[in-house]
């Protein structure tokens, strides 16, 4: 969907505020560029800086340093009239849908239009036709209050359609939602992506969201953007701790340290986690290799799932044979895929490095 | 003062009597609650907007505008009628009589109105308003489409409740040269021990603030459709 035109740039961006004589960076040089088309997310816990990013590109925050170019203009040079023109451009949907509890969910819809200064003709064939987008034309004349949390996010979505924008912010759309709700809200997201081409930006705290929707994500932590990439490869090599924390909550095919402690327990045999990705670690390999270095095995814990549409999980082997055969093995398979080498029950090896991730699990929330 | 006064009321001449001081008092009233609305509403707005972090925010603004509140409020209004006198007389021309007392209803309702205003409209969601500005929304446009509508329902609420206590200083003002519904029960109940007048007029009153508390309500239910 995506092509590579940026559509919003981050140069050195950075946000500063003043909290009590010491200066808080929200937003700390961040540089990075979002492709026209795309789904692009950005992760990271609460204070990351995460939402006031986001806000940088419609300048709700106006950068205090660096640069934010939307559609080939220089945000913080614009003046108040000019960054009103843009807004019309940028959509924006939120966790608390801020939607006029006083408007019905039509008048809302035509909010933005009355600011664009679209006559009241244009705007009501405007709104049936995002209330049909949405699937609530059935709802027009009902106010927020009568809706369920996922038809108050759609209406939200409607609101955010209405000038036809070429981007929309969405900001944490699907945390106050839940799980079977958030999945059409979701869906709803990509159809606005794929059926009308607009650059949708998301912002989450959730790792499921960005492997539900996105192409590339940015992973933020004290301001900073920590890792970027695309999804697919942020997941299957995640780089930096807050990363792999991200990718272990969305993906619950790895053994965290308690499931390993009674995994050892249960299973005195050295074990393994093999990575299965679309470039190698398939089952049928493994069994070859088994044999051919007489090492019996059996999976013990783990799961397959996709991400961005492709194979993507790992799964845990516990084997049994002579100690220098199963060397050989794990040595073997190493080089077609990637493998987690955990020991025996006797002599564990902290092959996930569990002990360097004990330290964010406090920092993070 | 006849002794008739003392004994049975008549009615055929304090009825009239009665109406034609209902009349004074809605004047009283209706100029308190108009202008001195208006002015609170603007006041209460602009305390609301120049508040860190809102709108139009502006420091200075804000705490002139609230110390000013502060200072005028705490005045018993009994006390605040004489001690703006001088002004009084300078903008009326007299300190006697129904405009007179309008004029400081007037001023305290505003202050009063002010700051109930501010406080319904700081509970406001600062989502809602975000969510117009990212639209492209003004920030003159937010106030009237957004702020407005939003909090209409807890303001009208708040309109009836300013109603009853500009009731309450009309009747006051009647002890210290006004005129109207107070001012009658003193003079012709309280002052010549007609019990029978000093209830009647109490029901007349009970009765316009009920019926004004009743449309507030009902409107209010309207505007916030909740």
């Amino acid at each position: 969907m995506s092509n590579s035109a940026p559509i919003v740039e981050f140069i050195n961006a950075e946000k500063h505020f003043i909290a009590k004589k010491n200066t808080v960076k929200a937003v700390d040089d961040v540089t990075l560029t979002v492709n026209t088309g795309e789904v692009f997310g950005v992760i990271g816990y609460s204070g990351a800086g995460k939402s006031t990013l986001v806000r940088m590109v419609n300048a709700l925050e106006p950068a205090t340093g660096g640069k934010v170019i939307v559609n080939g203009h220089d945000v913080s040079s614009l003046k108040e009239s000019a960054l009103r023109t843009l807004r019309l451009e940028i959509g924006m949907i939120f966790q608390q849908f801020n939607l006029l509890q006083s408007r019905t969910v039509a008048a809302n819809v035509a909010y933005p239009l009355e600011v664009a200064g679209v006559d009241r003709t244009e705007r009501r064939r405007r709104v049936a036709e995002l209330l049909e987008f949405v699937g609530l034309s059935d709802k027009a004349k009902a106010f927020p209050s009568q809706l369920s949390g996922g038809q108050k996010q759609r209406v939200g979505i409607a609101r955010a359609l209405a000038t036809s924008p070429k981007i929309l912010l969405a900001d944490e759309a699907t945390s106050a939602l839940d799980p079977e709700t958030t999945a059409d809200v979701l869906g709803l997201l990509r159809r606005v992506n794929e059926e009308l081409g607009i650059t949708v930006i998301v912002i989450t705290h959730e790792m499921e969201v960005v492997k539900a929707i996105c192409d590339r994500v940015a992973v933020m932590e004290h301001g900073k953007v920590v890792e970027l990439g695309d999804v697919y490869q942020v997941f299957s090599h995640p780089g930096h701790r807050a990363t792999r924390r991200f990718v272990s909550s969305a993906i619950k095919d790895r053994p965290d340290p308690d499931v390993l402690a009674r995994l050892r327990h249960r299973h005195k045999e050295h074990l393994i986690t093999v990575y299965v990705h679309e470039d190698g670690g398939q089952g049928e390999r493994i069994t070859d290799l088994l044999n051919r270095h007489g090492v019996r095995g059996g999976i013990i814990y783990g799961g397959i799932s996709e991400v961005k549409e492709r194979p993507f999980g790992s799964l845990t082997w516990g084997l049994d044979g002579e100690p220098d055969a199963i060397a050989r093995f794990i040595t073997e398979l190493g080089t077609y895929t990637h493998v987690v080498d955990l020991g025996t029950a006797d002599a564990p090896l902290d092959g996930f490095g569990h002990a360097d991730l004990t330290d964010v699990v406090e920092e993070g929330k | 003062m006849s002794a008739a006064l003392f004994t049975a009321t008549d009615w055929s001449v304090m009825g009239p009597e009665l109406w034609k001081q209902m009349g004074t008092t809605m004047y009283m009233v209706g100029v308190g609650m108009l202008i001195g609305g208006f002015a609170g509403l603007l006041m209460g707005l602009l305390l609301y907007l120049t508040r860190p972090g809102n709108l139009l925010q502006n420091r200075a603004v804000f705490t002139v505008l609230n110390i000013l509140i502060n200072i005028v409020r705490p005045i018993p209004f009994i006390i605040f009628v004489t001690a703006i006198g001088p002004l009084t007389r300078a903008v009326v021309g007299t300190t006697l009589g129904p405009t007179a007392a309008a004029f400081a209803i007037t001023f305290m309702a505003a202050f009063a109105f002010a700051r109930l205003v501010e406080q319904n409209l700081v509970a406001l969601d600062p989502g809602v308003i975000e969510a117009a500005r990212a639209m492209g929304a003004s920030k003159f446009r937010v106030i009237w489409s957004v702020v407005i509508p939003e909090a209409l329902g807890p303001l009208i609420l708040a309109y009836t409740f300013l109603f009853i206590g500009v009731v309450d200083m009309s009747a006051m003002v009647g002890a210290i040269g006004g005129q109207g519904l107070g001012e009658f029960a003193l003079r012709q109940g309280y002052a010549r021990f007609n019990w029978e007048i000093t209830f009647v007029t109490v029901i007349v009153i009970i009765i316009i603030v009920q019926a004004a508390q009743f449309l507030g309500n009902f409107l209010a239910r309207k505007a916030m459709r909740r």
